[in-house]
């Protein structure tokens, strides 16, 4: 009796109710755009915008401060892939991410592992070892100019102390590229120092007794067992934002070598900023950017997907 | 199989004394457990034991040999920690064959691509998984040995735990609280599982919990600690019915063990609430506490009287909390018979036998009494 009585209010309250829903639900659809409208319009300005902005440009021949500009399809292009300089660059850039990225990896692995297990003064040598990341580059390459300096220098001086004649650095064909590699690891890790120090924090303490008692009783094999697992989803964030800033390099390459001597040191960046900057080639220097923002991408699908198998990991 | 000896151990962090000189002989085979509350030193004790933590002054040896300056791998205990300390990124099966490839590979062949060409490593591998497919089978954990920790609950890591630490065959197990992450159900549980697996290992087990629980039903022996020290170290009945200290007293058992305000007369005879016991102690006049388990507690009857401020039915037994007029504490008996409970309010008669007492001086050691009836029987013996 009750079960059909309640059959019938159903059945009468039924239009009702959808009459009543049918405003509601357009309005529950606009509420999340509106709630996501502030965040879509600055990424339009700030991201799609200039990103479509670039795009577009590197199909034209603009030349900065030209009154018209003309659609040249791919010709940029065909120029920058014929243009021996390009390749140069391109093959530099990947050097240096090839030697900074391990580099600062490593040392800023290492820097951490010894800052952690040791017992004292640990905040002085944390401090000392970020110094580089904090300093303004720019100032910073100034020094390095002075250090690396093939008669004054300090790194030249301590070499002939040994009996060694140093190179002139950044002067030299064969060793700008690789001079500028050192100071990127010095400049690098730092802030790799500081994402691994925090990674070994969170590693529980007990989980290092447990290996002792298992047997593990060489720091290595500790390492080995507990902290490099442990440590996988900080290593692989580390890597690649290494890699990101590494595809970055220019202020230590404008201020010590321009590129130079004969392109030995010239870098994807560097070349972007003397086409667009020095020649005003705007639309070629664009389409460098194009390829510069491709490889970035690449770096970052790379770490996307491995922050997946991270999370799954976890 | 090890006889553990521990020789006058003292352990402070900073100016804080944590341990203060304990001497305890755990014997080969032995179901030893370190009780105490939180902070009383048992876990730094069992630490000490392990090797994980120096201690500052004392000695341990195992089966004889001193340990000290020796390393936790090299002393083939083996442990189980209270978080488990499962490795996450291994499964259960590589979480279980860890100590047997740390033991057995050298560090060349556990290298994860070269290890696996160099000749003997298929071999050593097949045994290994052989010793940890035949632990797993006696854990009943088998179908588990493919997942991660992640994918485990509270008692399947705890089994996998237990397995890293039974499948090397160490010389004694030591446990830090094992079953303190665990619901209350599965702790019953394991508690059964743990003392079966002593039985049928016979190996020393070091067991440390702050749950007078875990001690009472699982240990061979239980060795109760307080502030550092060792107060009292006996069989689990042996602690819970002679307690040597008030402190023990209280620890073990729950409820609580009632403890009543009394004095010791002139004439040596013990008074509660104002009422005579039939009972003499050769200590000089003063103050005591009179300790009374709740289940020795008989109400309906008796000269004492008490509110019943609170009555907690547990379905197969009762306790009912007694307020009695100038005492503080509330007087606990435990009553068998749930059908019939008082009401809150009423008034109740309640009296114990002179057997139950356990008497401590104001200094919370305990005093010995003697019963006046036996000693008028044996004078009437002799006249």
């Amino acid at each position: 009796m009750s079960d059909n009585a309640a059959a019938i209010g159903g059945i009468i309250a039924h239009p009702a109710a959808r009459k009543e829903a049918t405003p509601r639900r357009s309005r529950v659809s606009l509420t999340p755009y509106g709630l996501v409208a502030p965040a879509l319009t600055l990424m339009a300005m700030m991201l799609f915008g200039p990103l479509i902005g670039v795009i577009a440009l590197s199909f034209t021949d603009y030349q900065l401060g030209a009154p018209s500009l003309s659609w040249i399809g791919l010709g940029n292009y065909h120029e920058m892939f014929a243009d021996r300089v390009f390749w140069i660059a391109v093959r530099n850039t990947l050097v240096y991410v090839g030697i900074v990225v391990p580099g600062a990896v490593t040392a800023g692995l290492l820097v951490a592992l010894l800052i952690q297990s040791g017992t004292s003064l640990r905040g002085l040598y944390r401090t000392i070892y970020f110094l580089p990341v904090m300093a303004t580059l720019i100032a910073m390459a100034v020094v390095w100019e002075f250090m690396l300096h093939p008669q004054f220098g300090l790194v030249n001086g301590l070499l002939r102390e040994v009996g060694i004649a140093g190179p002139s650095w950044l002067q030299d064909r064969g060793t700008a590229l690789y001079a500028l590699c050192a100071i990127g690891i010095w400049q690098a890790a730092g802030f790799n120092m500081i994402l691994f120090l925090a990674g070994l924090v969170s590693i529980p303490k007990q989980l290092y007794e447990a290996a002792e008692m298992d047997g593990a009783s060489s720091a290595v094999a500790r390492f080995r067992l507990v902290t490099w697992p442990l440590l996988r989803p900080v290593t692989t964030f580390v890597v690649v934002i290494s890699g990101i800033r590494s595809f970055q390099v220019f202020d230590t390459v404008h201020v010590l070598t321009k590129g130079g001597p004969s392109k030995s040191s010239e870098v994807l960046i560097h070349t972007m900023y003397t086409e667009g900057f020095e020649f005003f080639r705007s639309g070629y220097g664009a389409a460098l950017t194009v390829v510069f923002l491709g490889f970035i991408l690449i770096l970052t699908l790379v770490k996307a997907r491995l922050a997946d198998r991270g999370a799954q990991y976890a | 199989m090890a006889r553990i000896e521990l020789k006058g151990i003292r352990k402070s962090f900073d100016a804080t004394e944590v341990l203060g000189g304990v001497d305890l002989t755990i014997e080969n085979g032995e179901f030893l457990s370190l009780v105490g509350p939180s902070g009383c030193g048992k876990s730094t004790l069992l630490r000490v034991i392990a090797g994980l933590e120096p201690q500052g002054a004392g000695e341990v040896s195992i089966d004889g040999n001193v340990v000290d300056g020796i390393r936790p791998s090299a002393r083939n205990l083996a442990m189980v920690f209270q978080s488990y300390a499962l490795y996450p990124h291994l499964n259960a099966f590589d979480n279980m064959a860890v100590p047997l490839r740390m033991r057995r590979l050298s560090t060349v062949e556990r290298l994860p691509l070269l290890g696996a060409l160099l000749p003997g490593r298929r071999q050593q591998e097949r045994s290994i998984r052989a010793d940890v497919a035949r632990v797993a089978a006696q854990l009943e954990i088998t179908h588990l040995l493919q997942r991660k920790p992640a994918q485990l609950s509270g008692g399947q890591r705890q089994r996998v735990a237990v397995g890293r630490a039974m499948v090397r065959q160490p010389v004694a197990f030591l446990f830090d609280e094992p079953l303190s992450n665990l619901d209350a159900k599965l702790r019953v549980h394991m508690r059964a599982e743990l003392a079966e697996l002593h039985r049928s290992l016979r190996t020393t087990f070091v067991y440390v919990t702050h749950d007078q629980a875990e001690a009472m039903t699982m240990s061979s022996r239980i060795a109760v600690m307080m502030e550092g020290h060792l107060v009292q170290v006996g069989r689990p009945a042996d602690i819970y019915d002679n307690p040597r200290d008030v402190r023990v007293a209280e620890f073990v058992g729950s409820p609580k063990i009632n403890l009543l305000p009394g004095r010791i007369r002139d004439d040596g005879r013990l008074e509660v609430f104002d009422h005579i016991l039939r009972l003499t102690s050769s200590q000089t006049a003063g103050n005591c506490r009179i300790g009374v388990r709740p289940e020795r507690i008989e109400v309906g009857s008796g000269p004492f009287s008490g509110r019943v401020i609170h009555v907690e039915n547990m379905g197969a037994e009762a306790f009912v909390h007694l307020g009695h007029d100038g005492a503080e504490a509330r007087v606990v008996a435990r009553i068998n018979d749930v059908r019939r409970l008082p009401e809150i309010g009423a008034n109740m008669a309640f009296n114990f036998p002179a057997d139950a007492v356990r008497a401590f001086n104001s200094a919370g050691k305990r005093i010995d009494v003697t019963a006046e009836q036996a000693e008028r029987i044996r004078e009437a013996a002799l006249v």
